[in-house]
Protein backbone atom coordinates (compact mmCIF):
# COMPACT_ATOMS: atom_id res chain seq x y z
CA UNK A 1 0.00 0.00 0.00
CA UNK A 2 1.07 3.37 -1.11
CA UNK A 3 2.64 6.02 1.63
CA UNK A 4 -0.91 8.47 0.56
CA UNK A 5 -3.35 5.66 0.52
CA UNK A 6 -2.14 4.78 4.31
CA UNK A 7 -2.64 8.65 4.75
CA UNK A 8 -5.73 8.89 3.29
CA UNK A 9 -7.03 6.15 5.37
CA UNK A 10 -5.77 7.80 8.27
CA UNK A 11 -7.05 11.20 7.57
CA UNK A 12 -11.03 9.45 7.39
CA UNK A 13 -10.23 7.28 10.54
CA UNK A 14 -9.24 10.55 12.42
CA UNK A 15 -12.19 12.66 10.75
CA UNK A 16 -14.74 9.75 11.75
CA UNK A 17 -13.50 9.70 15.22
CA UNK A 18 -13.09 13.14 15.88
CA UNK A 19 -16.77 13.46 14.93
CA UNK A 20 -18.08 10.46 17.06
CA UNK A 21 -16.03 12.43 19.75
CA UNK A 22 -17.85 15.71 19.69
CA UNK A 23 -21.20 14.03 19.74
CA UNK A 24 -20.05 11.86 22.36
CA UNK A 25 -19.15 14.96 24.08
CA UNK A 26 -22.09 16.68 22.97
CA UNK A 27 -20.09 20.06 21.65
CA UNK A 28 -22.32 20.09 18.80
CA UNK A 29 -25.35 19.48 19.02
CA UNK A 30 -26.72 15.42 18.96
CA UNK A 31 -30.22 15.87 18.24
CA UNK A 32 -29.32 17.48 14.70
CA UNK A 33 -26.18 15.32 13.83
CA UNK A 34 -26.01 11.97 15.60
CA UNK A 35 -22.58 10.32 16.62
CA UNK A 36 -20.78 8.07 13.43
CA UNK A 37 -21.28 4.60 15.51
CA UNK A 38 -24.81 5.35 15.58
CA UNK A 39 -24.97 6.11 11.77
CA UNK A 40 -23.62 2.82 11.23
CA UNK A 41 -25.78 1.22 14.04
CA UNK A 42 -28.69 2.60 12.15
CA UNK A 43 -27.75 1.74 8.69
CA UNK A 44 -27.11 -1.98 9.19
CA UNK A 45 -30.50 -2.11 11.08
CA UNK A 46 -31.88 -0.52 7.57
CA UNK A 47 -30.23 -3.07 5.45
CA UNK A 48 -31.64 -5.97 7.69
CA UNK A 49 -34.99 -5.26 8.42
CA UNK A 50 -35.38 -4.98 4.86
CA UNK A 51 -37.79 -2.28 4.80
CA UNK A 52 -36.37 -0.10 2.36
CA UNK A 53 -35.16 -3.07 0.18
CA UNK A 54 -37.91 -2.29 -2.28
CA UNK A 55 -36.58 1.45 -2.52
CA UNK A 56 -33.02 0.87 -2.81
CA UNK A 57 -33.85 -1.72 -5.95
CA UNK A 58 -35.97 0.65 -7.68
CA UNK A 59 -33.25 3.50 -7.47
CA UNK A 60 -30.73 0.88 -8.44
CA UNK A 61 -33.17 0.00 -11.80
CA UNK A 62 -34.10 3.52 -12.65
CA UNK A 63 -30.38 4.04 -12.62
CA UNK A 64 -29.29 1.51 -14.52
CA UNK A 65 -32.20 1.59 -17.08
CA UNK A 66 -30.65 5.69 -17.66
CA UNK A 67 -27.52 4.55 -17.58
CA UNK A 68 -28.30 1.89 -20.39
CA UNK A 69 -29.59 4.60 -22.41
CA UNK A 70 -27.19 7.19 -22.03
CA UNK A 71 -24.54 4.97 -23.10
CA UNK A 72 -26.01 3.40 -25.87
CA UNK A 73 -27.25 6.74 -27.17
CA UNK A 74 -24.21 8.33 -26.21
CA UNK A 75 -21.98 6.37 -27.87
CA UNK A 76 -24.15 6.48 -31.30
CA UNK A 77 -23.90 10.42 -30.75
CA UNK A 78 -20.26 10.25 -30.49
CA UNK A 79 -19.76 8.38 -33.72
CA UNK A 80 -22.37 10.42 -35.44
CA UNK A 81 -20.67 13.75 -34.05
CA UNK A 82 -17.39 12.35 -35.41
CA UNK A 83 -18.38 11.26 -38.81
CA UNK A 84 -20.20 14.68 -39.41
CA UNK A 85 -17.73 17.79 -38.89
CA UNK A 86 -20.73 19.84 -40.03
CA UNK A 87 -22.72 18.30 -37.07
CA UNK A 88 -19.98 18.49 -34.76
CA UNK A 89 -19.07 22.64 -35.71
CA UNK A 90 -22.87 23.25 -35.26
CA UNK A 91 -23.34 21.61 -31.97
CA UNK A 92 -19.83 22.25 -30.57
CA UNK A 93 -20.95 25.37 -28.67
CA UNK A 94 -23.40 22.74 -26.86
CA UNK A 95 -21.59 20.00 -26.30
CA UNK A 96 -18.88 22.81 -24.42
CA UNK A 97 -21.63 24.41 -22.21
CA UNK A 98 -23.79 21.72 -21.76
CA UNK A 99 -22.47 20.99 -18.25
CA UNK A 100 -22.50 24.44 -17.64
CA UNK A 101 -25.75 25.06 -17.78
CA UNK A 102 -28.21 23.81 -14.56
CA UNK A 103 -29.78 21.08 -16.83
CA UNK A 104 -31.77 19.61 -13.45
CA UNK A 105 -34.11 22.59 -13.92
CA UNK A 106 -35.50 20.74 -16.61
CA UNK A 107 -36.82 17.39 -14.06
CA UNK A 108 -40.46 19.51 -13.16
CA UNK A 109 -41.36 19.48 -16.97
CA UNK A 110 -40.13 16.07 -17.20
CA UNK A 111 -42.78 15.19 -14.47
CA UNK A 112 -45.21 17.31 -16.30
CA UNK A 113 -44.55 15.53 -19.54
CA UNK A 114 -44.26 12.05 -18.04
CA UNK A 115 -46.69 11.90 -14.45
CA UNK A 116 -45.44 11.40 -11.26
CA UNK A 117 -43.91 8.31 -11.87
CA UNK A 118 -39.93 6.36 -12.49
CA UNK A 119 -40.05 7.87 -16.14
CA UNK A 120 -39.32 11.40 -15.25
CA UNK A 121 -36.22 9.92 -13.18
CA UNK A 122 -35.15 7.91 -16.03
CA UNK A 123 -35.41 10.95 -18.37
CA UNK A 124 -33.40 13.39 -16.25
CA UNK A 125 -30.33 11.11 -15.52
CA UNK A 126 -30.45 10.63 -19.40
CA UNK A 127 -30.26 13.81 -19.75
CA UNK A 128 -27.60 14.60 -17.27
CA UNK A 129 -25.23 11.16 -18.56
CA UNK A 130 -25.88 11.23 -22.01
CA UNK A 131 -23.66 14.41 -23.09
CA UNK A 132 -20.65 12.90 -20.85
CA UNK A 133 -20.86 9.63 -22.32
CA UNK A 134 -21.05 11.34 -26.23
CA UNK A 135 -18.02 13.53 -25.85
CA UNK A 136 -16.21 11.11 -24.58
CA UNK A 137 -16.54 8.60 -27.30
CA UNK A 138 -15.58 11.63 -29.29
CA UNK A 139 -12.74 12.04 -28.01
CA UNK A 140 -11.59 8.40 -28.02
CA UNK A 141 -12.46 8.17 -31.82
CA UNK A 142 -9.94 11.42 -32.64
CA UNK A 143 -7.38 9.21 -30.70
CA UNK A 144 -7.72 5.86 -33.07
CA UNK A 145 -4.92 5.71 -34.95
CA UNK A 146 -5.45 6.36 -38.67
CA UNK A 147 -3.61 4.03 -39.47
CA UNK A 148 -6.08 1.31 -38.07
CA UNK A 149 -9.11 3.16 -39.99
CA UNK A 150 -7.11 2.81 -42.98
CA UNK A 151 -6.87 -1.28 -42.55
CA UNK A 152 -10.31 -1.61 -42.22
CA UNK A 153 -11.06 0.34 -45.38
CA UNK A 154 -8.11 -2.15 -47.02
CA UNK A 155 -10.15 -4.88 -45.54
CA UNK A 156 -13.56 -3.67 -47.07
CA UNK A 157 -15.03 -3.89 -43.40
CA UNK A 158 -18.59 -2.39 -43.14
CA UNK A 159 -19.64 0.58 -40.81
CA UNK A 160 -20.72 -1.91 -38.23
CA UNK A 161 -17.66 -4.54 -38.67
CA UNK A 162 -15.39 -1.45 -38.77
CA UNK A 163 -17.17 -0.11 -35.14
CA UNK A 164 -17.20 -3.58 -33.65
CA UNK A 165 -13.26 -4.75 -34.75
CA UNK A 166 -11.34 -1.75 -34.92
CA UNK A 167 -13.16 1.87 -33.30
CA UNK A 168 -14.33 0.34 -30.39
CA UNK A 169 -10.93 -1.88 -29.22
CA UNK A 170 -8.79 1.12 -29.61
CA UNK A 171 -10.98 3.89 -28.23
CA UNK A 172 -11.98 1.43 -25.16
CA UNK A 173 -10.55 3.68 -22.37
CA UNK A 174 -11.99 6.66 -23.30
CA UNK A 175 -15.38 5.06 -24.22
CA UNK A 176 -14.75 3.65 -20.11
CA UNK A 177 -14.37 6.96 -19.06
CA UNK A 178 -17.25 8.03 -20.55
CA UNK A 179 -19.28 5.04 -18.96
CA UNK A 180 -18.38 5.75 -15.87
CA UNK A 181 -19.14 9.36 -15.64
CA UNK A 182 -22.21 8.13 -17.35
CA UNK A 183 -23.06 5.79 -14.00
CA UNK A 184 -21.99 8.35 -11.52
CA UNK A 185 -24.02 11.16 -13.03
CA UNK A 186 -27.02 9.42 -13.72
CA UNK A 187 -26.60 8.29 -10.30
CA UNK A 188 -26.69 11.53 -8.93
CA UNK A 189 -29.83 12.71 -11.27
CA UNK A 190 -32.10 9.86 -10.12
CA UNK A 191 -31.81 10.41 -6.57
CA UNK A 192 -31.85 13.87 -6.45
CA UNK A 193 -34.81 13.90 -8.46
CA UNK A 194 -35.96 11.60 -6.17
CA UNK A 195 -35.53 13.76 -2.94
CA UNK A 196 -36.59 16.55 -4.78
CA UNK A 197 -39.81 15.30 -6.04
CA UNK A 198 -40.90 11.90 -6.14
CA UNK A 199 -43.28 9.04 -4.81
CA UNK A 200 -40.77 6.68 -3.88
CA UNK A 201 -36.66 5.43 -4.00
CA UNK A 202 -33.76 6.23 -1.90
CA UNK A 203 -33.63 9.88 -2.16
CA UNK A 204 -37.51 10.10 -1.20
CA UNK A 205 -36.55 8.19 1.56
CA UNK A 206 -34.10 10.27 2.73
CA UNK A 207 -36.17 13.59 2.68
CA UNK A 208 -38.85 11.31 4.18
CA UNK A 209 -37.29 10.81 7.02
CA UNK A 210 -36.02 14.22 7.14
CA UNK A 211 -39.00 15.78 7.13
CA UNK A 212 -40.69 13.66 9.92
CA UNK A 213 -37.36 14.74 12.23
CA UNK A 214 -36.41 10.49 12.02
CA UNK A 215 -32.77 11.92 11.89
CA UNK A 216 -31.25 8.43 12.81
CA UNK A 217 -32.87 6.87 9.68
CA UNK A 218 -32.05 9.68 7.50
CA UNK A 219 -28.35 9.49 8.48
CA UNK A 220 -28.62 6.04 8.19
CA UNK A 221 -29.82 6.02 4.70
CA UNK A 222 -27.12 8.81 3.90
CA UNK A 223 -24.38 6.44 4.47
CA UNK A 224 -25.74 3.26 3.09
CA UNK A 225 -25.97 5.84 -0.02
CA UNK A 226 -22.33 7.11 0.50
CA UNK A 227 -20.87 3.59 0.94
CA UNK A 228 -22.84 2.21 -2.01
CA UNK A 229 -21.49 5.14 -4.07
CA UNK A 230 -17.90 4.80 -2.89
CA UNK A 231 -17.59 1.54 -3.31
CA UNK A 232 -18.74 2.02 -7.09
CA UNK A 233 -16.59 4.66 -7.82
CA UNK A 234 -13.67 3.14 -6.09
CA UNK A 235 -14.19 -0.40 -8.59
CA UNK A 236 -14.61 2.23 -11.19
CA UNK A 237 -11.70 4.33 -11.14
CA UNK A 238 -9.71 1.00 -10.47
CA UNK A 239 -10.92 -0.72 -13.43
CA UNK A 240 -10.34 2.73 -15.29
CA UNK A 241 -6.78 3.22 -14.20
CA UNK A 242 -5.96 -0.72 -15.50
CA UNK A 243 -7.20 -0.13 -19.00
CA UNK A 244 -5.10 2.92 -19.38
CA UNK A 245 -1.84 1.04 -17.98
CA UNK A 246 -2.65 -1.36 -20.48
CA UNK A 247 -2.83 1.08 -23.64
CA UNK A 248 0.09 2.84 -21.97
CA UNK A 249 2.16 -0.77 -22.10
CA UNK A 250 1.35 -1.44 -25.75
CA UNK A 251 2.24 2.36 -27.36
CA UNK A 252 5.20 1.50 -25.17
CA UNK B 1 0.68 29.12 -51.11
CA UNK B 2 -0.81 27.27 -48.26
CA UNK B 3 -0.53 30.85 -46.28
CA UNK B 4 -2.25 32.43 -48.80
CA UNK B 5 -5.08 29.99 -48.49
CA UNK B 6 -5.09 30.08 -44.80
CA UNK B 7 -5.27 34.10 -44.64
CA UNK B 8 -7.51 34.01 -47.39
CA UNK B 9 -10.08 32.05 -46.09
CA UNK B 10 -9.66 33.54 -42.09
CA UNK B 11 -12.15 35.98 -42.17
CA UNK B 12 -15.24 34.24 -43.78
CA UNK B 13 -14.24 30.81 -41.22
CA UNK B 14 -15.27 33.76 -38.55
CA UNK B 15 -18.61 34.41 -40.53
CA UNK B 16 -18.99 30.78 -40.27
CA UNK B 17 -18.99 30.56 -36.86
CA UNK B 18 -21.81 33.53 -36.07
CA UNK B 19 -24.10 31.30 -38.87
CA UNK B 20 -23.44 28.24 -37.01
CA UNK B 21 -24.21 29.28 -33.59
CA UNK B 22 -27.19 30.98 -35.64
CA UNK B 23 -28.03 27.63 -37.30
CA UNK B 24 -27.83 26.01 -33.84
CA UNK B 25 -30.54 28.70 -32.08
CA UNK B 26 -32.85 27.91 -35.13
CA UNK B 27 -33.09 24.53 -34.74
CA UNK B 28 -33.38 24.54 -31.16
CA UNK B 29 -36.04 26.49 -30.81
CA UNK B 30 -37.81 24.61 -33.97
CA UNK B 31 -37.21 21.56 -32.03
CA UNK B 32 -39.02 23.03 -29.01
CA UNK B 33 -42.10 24.70 -31.64
CA UNK B 34 -42.48 20.76 -33.04
CA UNK B 35 -42.66 19.22 -29.57
CA UNK B 36 -44.97 21.73 -27.95
CA UNK B 37 -46.75 21.33 -30.91
CA UNK B 38 -46.60 16.99 -30.87
CA UNK B 39 -47.51 17.29 -27.28
CA UNK B 40 -49.77 19.74 -26.38
CA UNK B 41 -48.95 23.90 -24.90
CA UNK B 42 -49.87 22.45 -21.55
CA UNK B 43 -47.14 19.87 -21.24
CA UNK B 44 -44.62 22.15 -23.34
CA UNK B 45 -45.20 26.16 -23.83
CA UNK B 46 -44.51 27.23 -27.07
CA UNK B 47 -40.90 29.42 -27.34
CA UNK B 48 -42.88 32.33 -28.15
CA UNK B 49 -45.61 32.06 -24.93
CA UNK B 50 -42.62 31.16 -22.70
CA UNK B 51 -40.89 34.52 -23.64
CA UNK B 52 -44.12 36.48 -23.06
CA UNK B 53 -44.24 34.54 -19.43
CA UNK B 54 -40.50 35.70 -18.62
CA UNK B 55 -41.37 39.45 -19.71
CA UNK B 56 -44.49 39.14 -17.57
CA UNK B 57 -42.14 37.36 -14.62
CA UNK B 58 -39.51 39.82 -14.49
CA UNK B 59 -41.98 42.87 -14.78
CA UNK B 60 -43.86 41.59 -11.88
CA UNK B 61 -43.13 43.76 -8.58
CA UNK B 62 -41.35 40.76 -6.41
CA UNK B 63 -39.10 39.90 -8.78
CA UNK B 64 -36.42 42.22 -8.16
CA UNK B 65 -36.30 41.14 -4.37
CA UNK B 66 -35.95 37.08 -5.58
CA UNK B 67 -33.39 38.04 -7.87
CA UNK B 68 -31.58 40.94 -5.24
CA UNK B 69 -31.87 37.40 -2.67
CA UNK B 70 -30.80 34.39 -4.87
CA UNK B 71 -27.42 36.77 -6.48
CA UNK B 72 -26.34 37.90 -2.68
CA UNK B 73 -26.75 33.98 -1.98
CA UNK B 74 -24.80 33.17 -5.24
CA UNK B 75 -22.13 35.79 -5.32
CA UNK B 76 -21.19 34.89 -2.22
CA UNK B 77 -21.23 31.38 -2.83
CA UNK B 78 -19.28 31.79 -6.00
CA UNK B 79 -16.26 34.10 -4.52
CA UNK B 80 -15.65 31.21 -1.84
CA UNK B 81 -15.31 28.36 -4.02
CA UNK B 82 -13.74 30.57 -6.12
CA UNK B 83 -11.43 31.75 -3.70
CA UNK B 84 -10.98 28.90 -1.84
CA UNK B 85 -11.15 26.11 -4.67
CA UNK B 86 -7.85 27.90 -6.26
CA UNK B 87 -6.03 28.39 -2.96
CA UNK B 88 -6.74 24.47 -2.15
CA UNK B 89 -5.91 23.70 -5.61
CA UNK B 90 -2.36 25.40 -5.43
CA UNK B 91 -1.75 24.13 -2.24
CA UNK B 92 -2.36 20.47 -3.18
CA UNK B 93 -0.53 20.54 -6.53
CA UNK B 94 2.40 22.08 -5.37
CA UNK B 95 2.94 19.74 -2.26
CA UNK B 96 2.77 16.46 -3.92
CA UNK B 97 1.69 14.15 -1.27
CA UNK B 98 -1.17 16.09 -0.21
CA UNK B 99 -2.22 16.26 -3.93
CA UNK B 100 -1.88 12.38 -4.11
CA UNK B 101 -3.85 11.99 -0.74
CA UNK B 102 -6.90 13.92 -1.46
CA UNK B 103 -7.66 13.86 -4.92
CA UNK B 104 -9.26 10.50 -4.12
CA UNK B 105 -11.15 11.53 -1.67
CA UNK B 106 -12.25 14.65 -3.52
CA UNK B 107 -13.40 12.68 -6.59
CA UNK B 108 -15.32 10.55 -4.32
CA UNK B 109 -16.87 13.52 -2.85
CA UNK B 110 -17.95 15.25 -6.19
CA UNK B 111 -19.69 11.83 -7.04
CA UNK B 112 -22.06 11.32 -4.50
CA UNK B 113 -25.56 12.77 -4.97
CA UNK B 114 -24.81 15.91 -2.62
CA UNK B 115 -28.70 16.91 -2.60
CA UNK B 116 -29.57 14.44 -0.55
CA UNK B 117 -26.72 16.03 2.00
CA UNK B 118 -28.86 19.08 2.29
CA UNK B 119 -30.36 18.06 5.63
CA UNK B 120 -27.89 18.26 7.40
CA UNK B 121 -26.55 21.39 5.80
CA UNK B 122 -29.71 22.73 7.09
CA UNK B 123 -29.28 21.49 10.35
CA UNK B 124 -25.54 22.99 10.90
CA UNK B 125 -26.58 26.15 9.27
CA UNK B 126 -30.15 26.65 10.03
CA UNK B 127 -32.55 28.12 7.81
CA UNK B 128 -31.51 31.21 5.65
CA UNK B 129 -28.42 32.45 3.78
CA UNK B 130 -25.90 30.62 5.13
CA UNK B 131 -27.53 27.47 4.03
CA UNK B 132 -28.06 28.13 0.65
CA UNK B 133 -24.45 29.74 0.60
CA UNK B 134 -23.14 26.03 1.76
CA UNK B 135 -24.59 24.25 -0.09
CA UNK B 136 -23.20 26.13 -3.23
CA UNK B 137 -20.07 26.16 -2.20
CA UNK B 138 -19.64 22.63 -1.24
CA UNK B 139 -20.99 22.20 -4.93
CA UNK B 140 -18.68 24.42 -6.66
CA UNK B 141 -15.37 23.93 -4.90
CA UNK B 142 -14.56 20.90 -5.85
CA UNK B 143 -13.95 20.46 -9.52
CA UNK B 144 -12.13 24.15 -9.36
CA UNK B 145 -9.66 22.75 -6.50
CA UNK B 146 -9.51 19.55 -9.39
CA UNK B 147 -8.73 21.16 -12.51
CA UNK B 148 -6.62 24.11 -10.33
CA UNK B 149 -4.39 21.30 -8.81
CA UNK B 150 -4.14 19.33 -11.96
CA UNK B 151 -2.56 22.77 -13.80
CA UNK B 152 0.06 23.31 -10.94
CA UNK B 153 1.26 19.40 -11.41
CA UNK B 154 1.60 19.85 -15.16
CA UNK B 155 2.89 22.93 -14.92
CA UNK B 156 7.09 23.40 -16.17
CA UNK B 157 9.52 22.37 -13.59
CA UNK B 158 11.99 25.09 -14.94
CA UNK B 159 9.13 27.45 -13.62
CA UNK B 160 9.99 26.15 -10.11
CA UNK B 161 13.24 26.58 -10.55
CA UNK B 162 13.26 29.79 -11.31
CA UNK B 163 11.59 30.51 -8.44
CA UNK B 164 13.86 28.95 -6.26
CA UNK B 165 16.75 31.10 -8.02
CA UNK B 166 15.22 34.24 -7.10
CA UNK B 167 14.40 33.20 -3.37
CA UNK B 168 10.76 33.43 -3.59
CA UNK B 169 8.41 33.12 -0.74
CA UNK B 170 5.29 30.64 -0.70
CA UNK B 171 3.20 33.55 -0.93
CA UNK B 172 5.18 35.30 -3.99
CA UNK B 173 5.34 31.92 -5.75
CA UNK B 174 2.10 31.53 -5.65
CA UNK B 175 1.11 35.21 -7.09
CA UNK B 176 4.45 35.16 -9.48
CA UNK B 177 4.71 31.98 -10.72
CA UNK B 178 1.93 29.46 -10.00
CA UNK B 179 -1.52 31.46 -10.57
CA UNK B 180 -0.41 33.06 -14.39
CA UNK B 181 0.88 29.78 -15.05
CA UNK B 182 -1.76 27.93 -14.69
CA UNK B 183 -4.53 30.91 -15.51
CA UNK B 184 -6.33 29.35 -18.25
CA UNK B 185 -7.05 25.53 -16.55
CA UNK B 186 -8.04 27.63 -13.50
CA UNK B 187 -11.07 29.56 -16.05
CA UNK B 188 -11.49 26.17 -16.69
CA UNK B 189 -12.45 25.41 -13.40
CA UNK B 190 -14.04 28.01 -12.81
CA UNK B 191 -16.19 27.74 -15.64
CA UNK B 192 -17.26 24.62 -14.28
CA UNK B 193 -17.64 25.51 -11.13
CA UNK B 194 -19.79 28.58 -11.68
CA UNK B 195 -22.72 26.03 -12.90
CA UNK B 196 -22.49 24.12 -10.36
CA UNK B 197 -22.35 26.66 -7.46
CA UNK B 198 -25.22 28.02 -9.29
CA UNK B 199 -27.10 25.08 -9.34
CA UNK B 200 -26.42 24.45 -5.13
CA UNK B 201 -27.66 27.73 -4.26
CA UNK B 202 -31.02 27.31 -6.65
CA UNK B 203 -31.47 23.86 -5.07
CA UNK B 204 -30.86 25.23 -1.82
CA UNK B 205 -33.55 27.92 -2.22
CA UNK B 206 -36.30 25.40 -3.81
CA UNK B 207 -35.86 23.93 -0.70
CA UNK B 208 -35.99 26.21 2.10
CA UNK B 209 -36.45 29.66 1.53
CA UNK B 210 -38.89 32.70 1.94
CA UNK B 211 -37.51 34.15 -2.01
CA UNK B 212 -35.49 33.94 -4.55
CA UNK B 213 -35.44 32.24 -8.07
CA UNK B 214 -35.37 28.84 -6.50
CA UNK B 215 -38.57 29.35 -4.81
CA UNK B 216 -40.08 30.50 -7.58
CA UNK B 217 -39.56 27.47 -9.30
CA UNK B 218 -40.43 25.38 -6.52
CA UNK B 219 -44.47 27.41 -6.20
CA UNK B 220 -44.32 27.02 -10.19
CA UNK B 221 -43.49 22.85 -9.23
CA UNK B 222 -46.09 22.60 -6.98
CA UNK B 223 -48.76 24.17 -8.44
CA UNK B 224 -48.14 22.59 -12.13
CA UNK B 225 -47.52 25.58 -13.73
CA UNK B 226 -45.58 24.62 -17.03
CA UNK B 227 -45.38 28.11 -18.44
CA UNK B 228 -43.90 29.72 -15.88
CA UNK B 229 -40.83 26.78 -14.97
CA UNK B 230 -39.99 26.84 -18.51
CA UNK B 231 -39.37 30.65 -18.31
CA UNK B 232 -37.30 30.32 -15.38
CA UNK B 233 -35.75 27.56 -17.07
CA UNK B 234 -35.25 29.45 -20.23
CA UNK B 235 -33.71 32.39 -18.15
CA UNK B 236 -31.36 30.16 -16.28
CA UNK B 237 -30.57 29.17 -19.24
CA UNK B 238 -29.62 32.10 -21.30
CA UNK B 239 -27.70 33.28 -18.14
CA UNK B 240 -25.72 30.40 -17.79
CA UNK B 241 -24.62 30.02 -21.27
CA UNK B 242 -23.96 33.69 -21.48
CA UNK B 243 -21.57 33.58 -19.07
CA UNK B 244 -20.00 30.48 -20.17
CA UNK B 245 -19.56 31.85 -23.28
CA UNK B 246 -17.87 34.73 -21.60
CA UNK B 247 -15.62 31.95 -19.69
CA UNK B 248 -14.88 30.32 -23.20
CA UNK B 249 -13.75 33.65 -24.46
CA UNK B 250 -11.55 34.23 -21.81
CA UNK B 251 -9.87 31.19 -21.77
CA UNK B 252 -9.34 31.16 -25.48
CA UNK B 253 -7.85 34.33 -25.17
CA UNK B 254 -5.18 33.10 -22.40
CA UNK B 255 -4.59 30.18 -24.42
CA UNK B 256 -3.34 32.07 -27.31
CA UNK B 257 -1.81 34.84 -25.31
CA UNK B 258 0.55 31.89 -23.96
Amino acid sequence: MSVAARWRIGIVVAFVALLELVTRMAWINPVSFIPPSAMAASAWNLLVSGQYTTDILQTLGTALLAVLLAAVFGFIGGVMLFRLPRLRRVLDPLLLSYYAVPVFVLYPILIVLFGLNRWPLVGIGFIFAVVAMAVNTLNGLERVPRVMLRTARVCRMSTFEEIRLITLPASLPYVFTGIKLTVVYAFIAVVAGEFVLSGSGFGYQIAFAYNAFDNPTMYGLMLLMLVFVGTLNGLLRAAETRLYRRIRREAV
Amino acid sequence: MSTIVVSHTSRPRHARRWLDGVVLVIVLVALWQVLSELLGPTVVTTPWRTLLRAVRIVSDEDFPESLRVTSIAFGTAFLISAVGGVAAGLLLGARRLAGEVAEPLMMGFYSIPKVTLYPVVLLACGLGLWAKIVFGVIHGIIPIALFTMNAVRNMPPIYTRAAHTYRLGPAEFARHILLPACLPEVVAGLRIGFSLTLLGTLIGEMFASQSGIGRLLMIAMNRNETSTIMALALMLFVFATVVNLLFLGWQKRLAHDS
